[in-house]
C-alpha cells in the first residue's frame, strides 16, 4: 500500500475549467453583474458576488424522458396503510414519491447560482472600459528609469561577476586544453611516492617524474581561470512607465447640495477610484471642496460636513492648480479630475472659471469629468433641458480635442451607465 | 464504572487525530481481516490524502484525478463549491477510482475512525467489487484508464491550441450531450486496451503528417448529386451497420464532414462513457458491497479489541446515517437509498445462507442453508448487476422490512393506483418492478439511428422507441438534435415510435447547420 499526501499539490486545478465556464456564460454573467452592481452600494462593490444566471447558455442537454405523461410504475418504501387497489390523489408538482425519476442532473430549468470572486466580479464589471488618453501617458515616460537584466558582458564591475557562467567557460577551456586535473596529479604523486618507497627501477621512476613534471608545467601554463572566461551580468536602464495617478475630487458643498446629490457624487468618485486603482500601481486622492472658497480636506469632511456660503467654482480650480504645482508635477503623475456640482455658480465667476479650466487645468489633466447631480424628484424640470450656469460655462469650453466630459446624473441607477459611457472603449474610427 | 476496559496497548489508535503510522497500522489490520477472513481479492491500494478543496476539484471532474478541460466541469465546480461553502451540502468522505492501483482519496479533515472506515469501505469494499465484478472486467481497463486520461487531456489541450477553444468546445458539447447514447451495450469481438488505443492514435496522426501533400487540396471535389445509383434501403442499412444505438460511435465512424481530430474527440468521450457504464449499472451493489465490507471489518476490529468503544460508537453513528432509508412520505425521501438497500440485501443474503427460515427455503432453494455466507456474497458480487441482483436476491423478508409497495401513475387517471404491497400476492411483482428501476436499458430512452441516405440528401433519421407512452423531454431533445446536426453536418430527424403499435407519436427535426465544416 502507498499513502501519498496530495494536500500540497498545486491548488486550483479547476481554474481553467472555471474560466471556460465564465467565458461560456459571459453574456449572462455580464448582465447579472450589471444588475447586481445597480442594486448594491459602491462600498461593497469590491467584494465577490453571488450571481444567478439562467441556464440558457450553459445547459447540458441529454436525451431523457419527460417528467409527465404516459404510464409509470414506482416502488417506494414505507407503506403504512395502503392495500392493493387503493388510490392516492396525485401529489403536487415536486411531490415526493418519484423513485427513479428526477431530472438527470438535479437541475431542471432553475436558474443557476454561483459565486464570483472579487477579481472576476471587477473584471467583468469594468471590462470594456479604458482610460482616456493612454497614448499621451506613454509619451510622458522619460523621467524615471529602472535597471533590467540584459544578458552577459565581458566587462563589468566585480560585484556583477557571474560565477556560474565564468566557471562554465573555465571548465570547458580546461577540458579543451587538457589541463591535468588536480586529482590526476595527486594520484600520480602517490604512485611515484609508492614506487620510490618500493625502490622501483630508476628508469621507470625517471619516466614518472618526467610525466609529473610535464603535468606541473601544463597546469601552470593553463590557468584555472583565464580573463577570457570571465563574464559579468549586464544591466540596461529602461525608462519606467509612470504607474502612478492622482485623482482630484472637486465638489460643491454649499447649502444647495443635498445629501442625495452628495451621495451620487460619492458613488461616482468611488467608481473612478476603483477603476484607476486597477490600472495604476498607486493612486492618490485629493479631496477639494468649495463654497465661495476652496479647501483641501480629508475624505470624511469632504462627504459629511456641511458648509454654508456662496458658490464660486474658480476657487476649487485654483486650489487644484496650486496642489498640482506643489505636490504632483505633471511629468511624474497621471492626473485625473472629477468635479461634482449641482450646477450653481456665481454669474460673475463664470468667465473666470472657464478661463482657468481651459488654460490651466485641462492641459494638466488626462481627463476631466464633470458630473452634474440633480435632485431625484425634479426630473421633470431639468429634463426639459434648462441648462445650469456651470453647465453652460463648461459647454463653451468643451472642444473636440479637450479631455473634458460632462454628464448629468439624477439617480443612483444612472451612475454606472454614465460612468461606463464616460470611459467606454472608443469605437474604431469614432 | 464496571465497564470492560480494553487495554490501551492493544488498540490500533486512540483519539481522533490521525497520522501516517496509525493509518499504516490500521491498514495492515484491515488488510488481514479483508483478505484472510473475508477472502476479498483486491487491486494494490494507493491512498491519497487530500483537502476539502481538492475533493471539490475531484467532484467536478467526475471523480477522476485527471480530466480534460471543459466548461461543464467548471460549472459543476461552481455549484458544488457554493453549496458546500453555504453549508447546504457536506462532502463525501472518500472517492475511489477504478484503476490499478486502486486510488482512494481520503480527506484530511476526517477523524482517525473515519479514515479507518473509509479505508475499509473504499480500499477494500469498492476495490474488491471493481476487480471481481464481471461488468467491470468486461468493460473497463483498470490498468490503462489513468494513462488514457492523460493522453486524452493532452490531446484535447493540443486540439485547443491548434483549432481554437471554440471549435473544440463545439465538438465536446455535442459529445457530452450524447454520452448516455455513446456506449456499446453488448460486447464486441475484442476487449478494450486503452494503451494500444493511445498508441494507435499517435501512429495514425504521425502517418498523416508524414504523408501530407498539399496537392490533394487542389484536386477538384466531386460535385454534389453524383451519378451513383442509390442502393436499396436494406442494402444501404447493412452497409452502414444500421440500426445503431451507439450514436457517438456511428457519428465518429460515419459522419461525412468531420475532421480527423473531431472524430478522435468523439472517441475519447465515448471511451470515458463506456468506462463509467458499469458503474451506472452497479450503484446499488457496489455501495452495498462496500458498506457490508466496512461494517464487517469494523465489527471484527472491535471484537478483536483493536478499536475502542468510543471509536466504535463514532463509526456506528456515521454508519447508521449512511444506511438510513427515509420513507416515501418523509421530507427527506429522494428515492431508495442504494447504501440502505444494498447493505440490507448483503446482510440478508448472508442470513439466508447461514440461518434460513422456512420461507427462505421456499424462495431460495439453492442459497438457503448453504452455509458459507461470505462465499455466497462473493459469488453475487462477481456475477450480477443491480437489475439481475435485485431480481435474484430481493427476499420477501426485505420487502416486508422496507414495507415496499408499488404505485402506478397513469397520466390519464386522476389518481395514482397502489398495485402491490408487501404481501404474498405482491412479492414477485414488487421484486420485478424494483429490478426494472435499476435496469439502465429500461431507464434510458431507447434511441437508435435507423436510416441515412448517404447518396441523397444525407438526412439522418433516428427512432425513439416509446415504452409506456412516455415521450422525450422536448426542449432537451431538440437541443441534443441540434448537437447531432452539428456533428453530422446535415439535417437530422427524430421520430418517436410506439414500441407496441409502431405508430408515430411525434417528430422532431433540425435543419443542417450553417458553417460547420473542415
Amino acid at each position: 500500500m502507498n499513502i501519498i499526501d496530495r494536500r500540497l499539490n498545486p491548488q486550483g486545478k479547476s481554474l481553467a475549467n472555471r474560466q471556460r465556464f465564465l467565458r461560456r456564460a459571459k453574456e449572462q454573467v455580464v448582465k447579472a453583474v450589471r444588475d447586481a452592481s445597480g442594486k448594491r452600494g459602491i462600498q461593497d462593490i469590491e467584494n465577490g458576488e453571488k450571481v444567478t444566471i439562467s441556464t440558457g447558455g450553459v445547459r447540458e442537454p441529454s436525451f431523457h424522458r419527460s417528467g409527465s405523461g404516459g404510464v409509470r410504475d414506482y416502488v417506494v418504501p414505507g407503506n403504512k396503510e395502503y392495500v392493493e387497489g387503493d388510490t392516492i390523489s396525485r401529489p403536487e408538482e415536486q411531490g415526493g414519491g418519484r423513485g427513479s425519476e428526477g431530472s438527470p442532473d438535479g437541475e431542471g430549468d432553475d436558474d443557476f447560482r454561483f459565486v464570483l470572486s472579487r477579481e472576476e466580479f471587477l473584471d467583468i464589471f469594468l471590462e470594456d472600459l479604458e482610460l482616456p488618453d493612454l497614448v499621451k501617458q506613454k509619451v510622458k515616460q522619460s523621467e524615471s528609469h529602472s535597471l533590467t537584466r540584459a544578458g552577459y558582458s565581458v566587462t563589468g564591475s566585480p560585484a556583477n561577476l557571474n560565477l556560474v557562467r565564468t566557471m562554465r567557460n573555465s571548465l570547458s577551456r580546461r577540458i579543451a586544453l587538457k589541463r591535468p586535473k588536480p586529482a590526476e596529479v595527486a594520484e600520480l604523486e602517490d604512485l611515484l611516492r609508492e614506487a620510490e618507497d618500493r625502490g622501483e627501477d630508476p628508469e621507470k621512476l625517471r619516466e614518472m617524474r618526467d610525466l609529473l613534471e610535464r603535468h606541473y608545467l601544463r597546469a601552470k601554463r593553463i590557468p584555472f581561470i583565464d580573463p577570457i572566461d570571465v563574464r559579468y551580468n549586464r544591466f540596461e536602464t529602461v525608462p519606467k512607465p509612470i504607474a502612478q495617478a492622482v485623482m482630484f475630487c472637486l465638489m460643491d458643498v454649499s447649502g444647495s447640495m443635498t445629501e442625495h446629490m452628495k451621495d451620487l457624487a460619492k458613488r461616482f468618485f468611488m467608481l473612478l477610484y476603483l477603476f484607476l486603482k486597477r490600472r495604476y500601481r498607486s493612486v492618490d486622492i485629493v479631496f477639494i471642496r468649495h463654497t465661495h472658497e476652496a479647501k483641501e480636506v480629508d475624505e470624511d469632511t469632504f462627504f459629511y460636513s456641511t458648509e454654508t456660503g456662496g458658490t464660486v467654482v474658480s476657487t476649487a480650480l485654483e486650489e487644484m492648480q496650486r496642489i498640482v504645482k506643489e505636490r504632483y508635477p505633471e511629468n511624474e503623475w497621471n492626473i485625473y479630475a472629477a468635479q461634482a456640482s449641482d450646477g450653481d455658480n456665481m454669474s460673475s465667476d463664470n468667465a473666470r472659471s472657464a478661463g482657468l479650466l481651459k488654460d490651466a487645468i485641462l492641459p494638466l489633466c488626462q481627463y476631466f469629468a464633470y458630473i452634474e447631480v440633480a435632485a431625484e424628484h425634479n426630473m421633470g424640470l431639468s429634463a426639459l433641458g434648462r441648462e445650469t450656469e456651470l453647465w453652460r460655462t463648461y459647454k463653451m469650453v468643451q472642444g473636440p480635442d479637450l479631455p473634458l466630459a460632462m454628464r448629468r446624473v439624477r439617480s443612483r441607477r444612472e451612475i454606472f451607465p454614465v460612468f461606463r459611457d464616460l470611459f467606454a472603449r472608443e469605437k474604431a474610427g469614432a | 464504572m464496571a465497564a470492560v476496559i480494553t487495554k490501551p496497548e492493544s488498540l490500533l489508535y486512540d483519539g481522533a487525530d490521525w497520522d501516517y503510522d496509525k493509518i499504516k497500522r490500521v491498514y495492515d489490520a484491515i488488510e488481514h481481516v479483508a483478505l484472510d477472513e473475508m477472502g476479498l481479492n483486491v487491486y494494490p491500494n494507493q491512498i491519497e490524502v487530500i483537502t476539502a478543496e481538492q475533493m471539490l476539484d475531484a467532484y467536478s471532474s467526475i471523480g477522476m484525478p485527471l480530466m480534460y478541460k471543459h466548461w461543464s466541469f467548471g460549472k459543476h465546480f461552481a455549484r458544488d463549491e457554493m453549496l458546500y461553502r453555504k453549508g447546504y451540502r457536506g462532502l463525501a468522505y472518500e472517492i475511489v477510482i477504478n484503476s490499478s492501483p486502486c486510488i482512494s482519496y481520503i480527506m484530511e479533515e476526517n477523524t482517525m475512525t473515519m479514515q479507518t472506515l473509509v479505508i475499509a469501505h473504499a480500499a477494500f469494499g469498492h476495490n474488491h467489487f471493481f476487480k471481481n465484478n464481471q461488468l467491470f472486467q468486461q468493460w473497463t481497463d483498470a490498468e490503462g484508464i489513468l494513462d488514457y486520461l492523460e493522453f486524452a487531456k493532452a490531446y484535447i489541450a493540443q486540439c485547443e491550441d491548434r483549432y481554437g477553444h471554440h471549435a473544440v468546445e463545439r465538438v465536446l458539447d455535442a459529445a457530452h450531450a450524447l454520452m448516455n447514447q455513446g456506449v456499446h451495450k453488448y460486447p464486441k469481438k475484442r476487449s478494450l486496451d486503452l494503451r494500444l488505443e493511445q498508441k494507435r492514435e499517435r501512429e495514425r496522426q504521425e502517418y498523416q503528417e508524414q504523408t501530407f501533400n498539399d496537392l490533394w487540396r487542389t484536386v477538384p471535389k466531386p460535385t454534389a448529386g453524383g451519378a451513383r445509383p442509390s442502393k436499396t434501403v436494406s442494402e444501404r442499412k447493412k452497409l452502414l451497420g444500421l440500426p445503431e444505438e451507439n450514436l457517438l460511435y456511428f457519428l465518429e465512424k460515419k459522419a461525412p464532414r468531420l475532421d480527423h481530430w473531431q472524430r478522435e474527440l468523439l472517441r475519447i468521450v465515448r471511451h470515458i462513457a463506456q468506462y463509467f457504464y458499469p458503474q451506472k449499472q452497479t450503484k446499488l451493489m457496489n455501495e452495498g458491497c462496500a458498506t457490508y465490507t466496512h461494517y464487517t471489518i469494523m465489527n471484527t476490529l472491535h471484537d478483536k479489541g483493536l478499536i475502542s468503544e468510543g471509536a466504535m460508537l463514532e463509526f456506528l453513528h456515521s454508519h447508521t446515517s449512511v444506511v438510513f432509508q427515509p420513507e416515501f412520505d418523509d421530507q427527506r425521501f429522494s428515492g431508495i437509498n442504494p447504501y440502505a438497500l444494498g447493505f440490507a440485501m448483503m446482510q440478508d443474503i448472508q442470513r439466508i445462507a447461514e440461518n434460513p427460515t422456512e420461507e427462505d427455503r421456499y424462495w431460495f432453494p439453492d442459497l438457503a442453508g448453504r452455509g458459507d455466507g461470505m462465499a455466497a456474497l462473493r459469488d453475487a458480487w462477481a456475477n450480477y448487476r443491480d437489475e439481475s441482483f435485485v431480481l435474484q436476491f430481493l427476499s420477501p423478508h426485505l420487502i416486508r422490512k422496507f414495507k415496499m409497495f408499488s404505485v402506478r401513475d397513469d397520466a390519464e387517471d386522476p389518481y395514482l393506483l397502489v398495485e402491490n404491497i408487501h404481501n404474498e400476492r405482491g412479492y414477485r411483482q414488487i421484486r420485478k418492478m424494483l429490478a426494472r428501476q435499476y435496469d439502465l436499458a429500461f431507464l434510458e430512452p431507447d434511441i437508435q439511428i435507423v436510416d441515412v441516405d448517404l447518396a441523397g440528401d444525407r438526412k439522418l433519421i433516428l427512432h425513439h422507441r416509446v415504452t409506456n407512452g412516455v415521450l422525450l423531454d422536448e426542449s432537451d431533445a431538440k437541443a441534443v438534435l441540434r448537437h447531432i446536426a452539428n456533428l453530422w453536418g446535415y439535417e437530422v430527424q427524430l421520430v418517436e415510435v410506439s414500441a407496441v403499435s409502431e405508430a408515430i407519436l411525434k417528430e422532431h427535426a433540425v435543419t443542417a447547420p450553417s458553417g460547420m465544416g473542415a
